[in-house]
């Protein structure tokens, strides 16, 4: 398949290890993947925000970019759910039934990464290994409204080497947010500090997640705490090897 | 007592949810109350609503009920209207609080009571009603046991059940102790139900005149439906010789059968029970049983200017069960009181400005993760990160348009644009991504960024933040592709 | 000042100005209600008075399953473990259930709500009991009187026929409309005792409404599957 990959602003600019370790994982599976220079961003931040006006410049923008593309592929649920969720609303919200259509046609081949690798392609061992204990946070995103399910988790599970522990009161939100955590910073962090026990509770050594935004919250007070748990994106868990260990 | 809302009062702003929730968070005894209050309710509602196979199924049919409800508004209260006529009732319109409380004032005083009995309802508290009889002389004694509590403490509810939710049971015994006529008591909870039982039993005996709320309306027969625990709803709906129901527009139900979808949704959301204790149905007036003077207000109160917003108008499905406020991991940690309304939580965040104004609670929007977690146990489908999201959307033109300048070119709004301007075009982007690697080198401390200026300061107060890397995703991609390019120049 | 007729022409003509975007021929029903939830469920009648004794019991009311010949000695015995020497009852009520050695207070001129508080029981039949919800539902019909005899008595007897006992919520509901639209019946939806749970969340039972619930569900083991399946006209 030829993938063409959506990197997401946040991790083109601030986590490019997710984007290239989806890379090699995609590739070790043999498909051939593109990278359209002319992407930005998604417009989640702007539209969730209520700048939905401002938005619209970028979600018609990814629309174009993305038209041609045989399956689009994210690291990323929250800016999936961005496209299948709230692309459908916005051309609806400004009247515009030209993008509604392009919309509509090209939602059913966004992906986000482990549903990709799941559901579409069927798999679940990717010829991972990665001798670490791992818990892992399922994103208010993937859950609620990508329904991944526990493509993640199979996904994981079938990693060689890996210590797998159960993440407790998992499905509550880590307080992330999108620009909650600023605006919202002390409720933010009143729900990440409860997330956090659960984590270190786990003994793990990494806290894994689909999502870096989530992840860049978590991570950055685990590291402010000096706990000695860090995060890593399941891409670069999945596209770890023996020959080639990313993290 | 805190103001309580109503459009009326639209011209004042309430105090942000940033502040409020601020001090909330560091009420130690709150938070814990709260959690053990909120996990509670979620285990128990998750347990009963797991025994129902066709939970999903009475969803969707709360929701299209609902929908009917809304679309039809006008004609299923004119039915109403005429079915509880029929059945010897009486109905008020009442286009606002104002009205409203003088309509039910001047019932009270007809009959020349002094003092009314009163079973817990949220329109009542929305309307202020018991200040508006205190004002004419007539005292409304709450007979919810947490409202009898908050009453008696002087405070305001903080949950759309549970009002009293916050206080645990050794601060019920102290307010008990100094206010009601009791000597001696233990903080048993028993005991404490008991000493409210007694107090209010010679109330119940003797009030001629009752004011209830109203869960469900029926068109169909001109039903009036309320749901409780307690009992002090039955003796309310009972005894007394006059009743006056307060009802907001939206809660009419097309007919005797919908009750069928509503009393199994309600229950199971709200308190986690198959059935709750009571519920008490009642048409008219029933000759040697009951009250003989029925009245049943109907309330706009700004609900009809919510029914105009083709998305905001599904937060009048809301059958007020706070199953949203017990899963809400900010509710949860915060309380009511923070949302500075009648109305808190998820539910609040989208309806309260919508009834006041979203110039009056603009930061209610912004309450909220987006977790989603309240539409999926919300019974009638509420999708309130959708109305969410469209509140923020609404908050933000009202500051774009504003006429103060100021306001127009706030730092948050310029950010945005400029951002979105640098998103729509590649060139400026990269530019950029360029700008932040190398402006954060004041900020950069080896491996970590530990401390910001202005607003991003909020996210280094509590977190760290990994140094932007020198090489972006496009960086590596490009000198990949350079390199592959290269090769197969070579081969070649 | 009566604002009343003008409050509700306006409101009338908010709610079509708001509704402008529902067209003028809609009908109400056009607005599709799917009812895919259970309406009936047909189980053996066997599990379903059990699952009402049991959801019933679940609520700290002792349920206790006798044969109609032995009705009114589990009457009797049940005031008399409730220490009940006046006892309420509905005019109506069957000679055959009056337990003896008690004070019978006849609801036929209306007893006065000071009689009722200083009762110390009430006895009645029901209209019908739910089996999925453990509820007893009383509409003022026959063996049940007016709603304020089971209000303020402070325990309160009740007698379920087991061919009373439906199984869900909607069956109920179904069975009970016609009383609402022919006789404008009230009904109480009684689920155990009164309870509160504003302390702390922990459940207290009796509040206000009889502390003491006590039901005794009158099987009649030798009926035939037939007769068994048929239920008692509401």
């Amino acid at each position: 398949m030829n993938i063409s990959l959506f990197i997401t602003c946040f991790n083109d600019t601030l986590f490019p290890e997710a984007g290239q370790a989806m890379v090699h994982l995609l590739e070790r599976l043999g498909h051939t993947v593109d990278f359209p220079e002319e992407q930005t961003c998604c417009g989640q931040m702007h539209y969730n925000t209520g700048y939905q006006r401002e938005a619209m410049t970028l979600i018609r923008r990814f629309v174009n970019i993305f038209s041609q593309a045989e399956v689009v592929v994210a690291p990323s649920a929250s800016c999936v759910g961005m496209v299948r969720d709230i692309y459908p609303r916005a051309a609806e919200q400004f009247g515009d039934h030209q993008l509604a259509a392009e919309i509509a046609a090209l939602m059913p081949r966004v992906y986000e990464l482990t549903e990709f690798l799941v559901h579409r392609l069927g798999l679940e061992d990717v010829g991972a290994y990665y001798p670490h204990r791992v818990t892992y946070h399922p994103t208010c995103h993937s859950l609620r409204f990508l329904h991944v399910g526990d493509a993640p988790l199979r996904l994981l599970r079938a990693v060689r080497g890996i210590d797998l522990v159960e993440l407790p009161e998992a499905e509550e939100c880590c307080g992330f947010g999108g620009t909650f955590a600023l605006k919202n910073a002390d409720t933010s962090m009143a729900m990440l500090s409860d997330k956090l026990r659960n984590i270190l509770d786990t003994g793990a050594e990494i806290c894994a997640a689909a999502d870096n935004s989530c992840l860049m919250h978590i991570g950055g007070a685990l590291h402010r705490q000096r706990a000695g748990v860090r995060t890593v994106h399941i891409a670069e868990i999945l596209a770890s090897t023996e020959e080639r260990s990313l993290v | 007592m805190s103001e309580t809302l109503s459009p009326k009062q639209a011209t004042h702003p309430l105090p942000t949810f940033q502040v409020s929730a601020k001090q909330a968070l560091a009420n130690t005894q709150l938070r814990r109350n709260l959690y053990k209050a909120t996990h509670t309710i979620r285990a128990k509602r998750a347990q009963v609503v797991g025994e129902m196979p066709d939970w999903q199924e009475l969803r969707e049919a709360g929701r299209a009920l609902k929908e009917r409800v809304l679309r039809h508004l006008d004609t299923y209260l004119l039915e109403l209207e005429a079915s509880v006529q029929r059945a010897g009732g009486h109905i008020h319109w009442a286009r606002d609080a104002e009205e409203a409380n003088a309509i039910i004032t001047r019932i009270a005083a007809d009959h020349g009571a002094r003092e009314v009995i009163k079973v817990k309802s949220l329109t009542t508290d929305e309307i202020g009603l018991n200040r508006a009889l205190a004002a004419n002389g007539i005292n409304a004694i709450e007979t919810d046991l947490a409202e009898l509590i908050i009453q008696l403490a002087g405070e305001s509810s903080s949950h759309i059940l549970v009002p009293a939710i916050h206080k645990n049971r050794a601060e019920i015994r102290e307010l008990f102790l100094s206010k009601l006529e009791v000597d001696s008591l233990t903080d048993a909870p028993n005991e404490l139900a008991n000493a409210a039982r007694a107090h209010l039993r010679r109330k119940f005996l003797s009030t001629p005149v009752a004011i209830s709320g109203v869960n469900f309306a029926v068109a169909e027969t001109g039903t009036v439906c309320v749901v409780e625990s307690e009992g002090n709803g039955r003796m309310c709906v009972t005894l007394p010789r006059v009743l006056i129901s307060v009802m907001g527009v939206e809660k009419v139900i097309p007919s005797w059968q919908d009750l069928e979808v509503f009393l199994q949704l309600l229950p199971r959301s709200s308190t986690g029970e198959r059935m709750n204790p009571y519920t008490s149905l009642w048409t008219g007036v029933s000759q040697g049983d009951g009250p003989q003077e029925f009245h049943l207000v109907l309330l706009d109160n700004g609900r009809t200017q919510v029914l105009t917003d083709t998305v905001g108008r599904q937060s009048l499905n809301c059958i007020r069960c706070s199953a949203c406020l017990n899963i809400c991991p900010v509710y949860e940690r915060v309380g009511g009181h923070a949302y500075n309304s009648v109305y808190p939580g998820p539910i609040g965040a989208i309806l309260t400005p919508q009834l006041v104004g979203i110039e009056n609670a603009s930061s209610l929007p912004y309450a909220s993760s987006l977790c989603g977690a309240c539409y999926e146990v919300c019974p009638v489908k509420i999708n309130i990160p959708e109305v969410l999201i469209y509140l923020r959307g609404r908050a933000v033109r009202y500051k774009q348009r504003s006429r103060s300048l100021r306001t127009r070119l706030n730092p948050e709004s310029v950010a945005m644009r400029l951002m979105a301007r640098t998103f729509a075009s590649r060139k400026l982007y990269e530019q950029a991504q360029r700008l932040a690697q190398l402006g954060q080198l004041p900020f950069q401390h080896g491996d970590v960024i530990d401390a910001l200026p202005g607003p991003m300061g909020r996210w280094t107060a509590m977190r760290d933040l990994r140094p932007v890397p020198r090489q972006s995703f496009r960086d590596w991609w490009r000198s990949r592709q350079a390199a592959h390019d290269a090769s197969e120049e070579v081969r070649s | 000042m009566n604002t009343e007729g003008p409050a509700r022409e306006a409101i009338l003509n908010h709610i079509r100005l708001a509704l402008q975007d529902v067209p003028a021929q809609e009908q109400p029903d056009a607005v599709v209600v799917a009812r895919d939830y259970r309406r009936s469920e047909s189980a053996p009648r066997e599990e379903v008075i059990e699952r009402f004794v049991e959801r019933v019991a679940e609520y700290k009311v002792t349920v206790q399953c006798v044969e109609e010949t032995s009705l009114q000695e589990a009457i009797a015995s049940a005031c008399a473990a409730h220490r009940v020497r006046r006892l309420v009852i509905p005019p109506d009520l069957p000679e055959s259930w009056l337990p003896g050695g008690v004070e019978l207070l006849q609801d036929g001129d209306a007893l006065t709500y000071e009689q009722l508080d200083t009762s110390d029981g009430v006895l009645t039949g029901c209209a019908l009991g739910i089996a999925q919800t453990g509820t007893i539902v009383l509409n003022g019909g026959t063996h049940q009187g007016r709603r304020v005899i089971t209000l303020l008595p402070d325990y309160h007897l009740c007698v379920v026929y087991e061919d009373q006992i439906v199984n869900l919520v909607p069956e109920a509901i179904a069975r009970l409309g016609d009383a609402v639209l022919r006789h404008r019946r009230p009904i109480t939806f009684i689920s155990g005792p009164s309870a509160t749970s504003d302390i702390e969340l922990n459940r207290v039972e009796g509040v206000h409404g009889p502390r003491t619930l006590d039901v005794l569900v009158v099987r009649t083991y030798f009926r035939t599957p037939d007769e068994r399946s048929s239920l008692r006209q509401v």
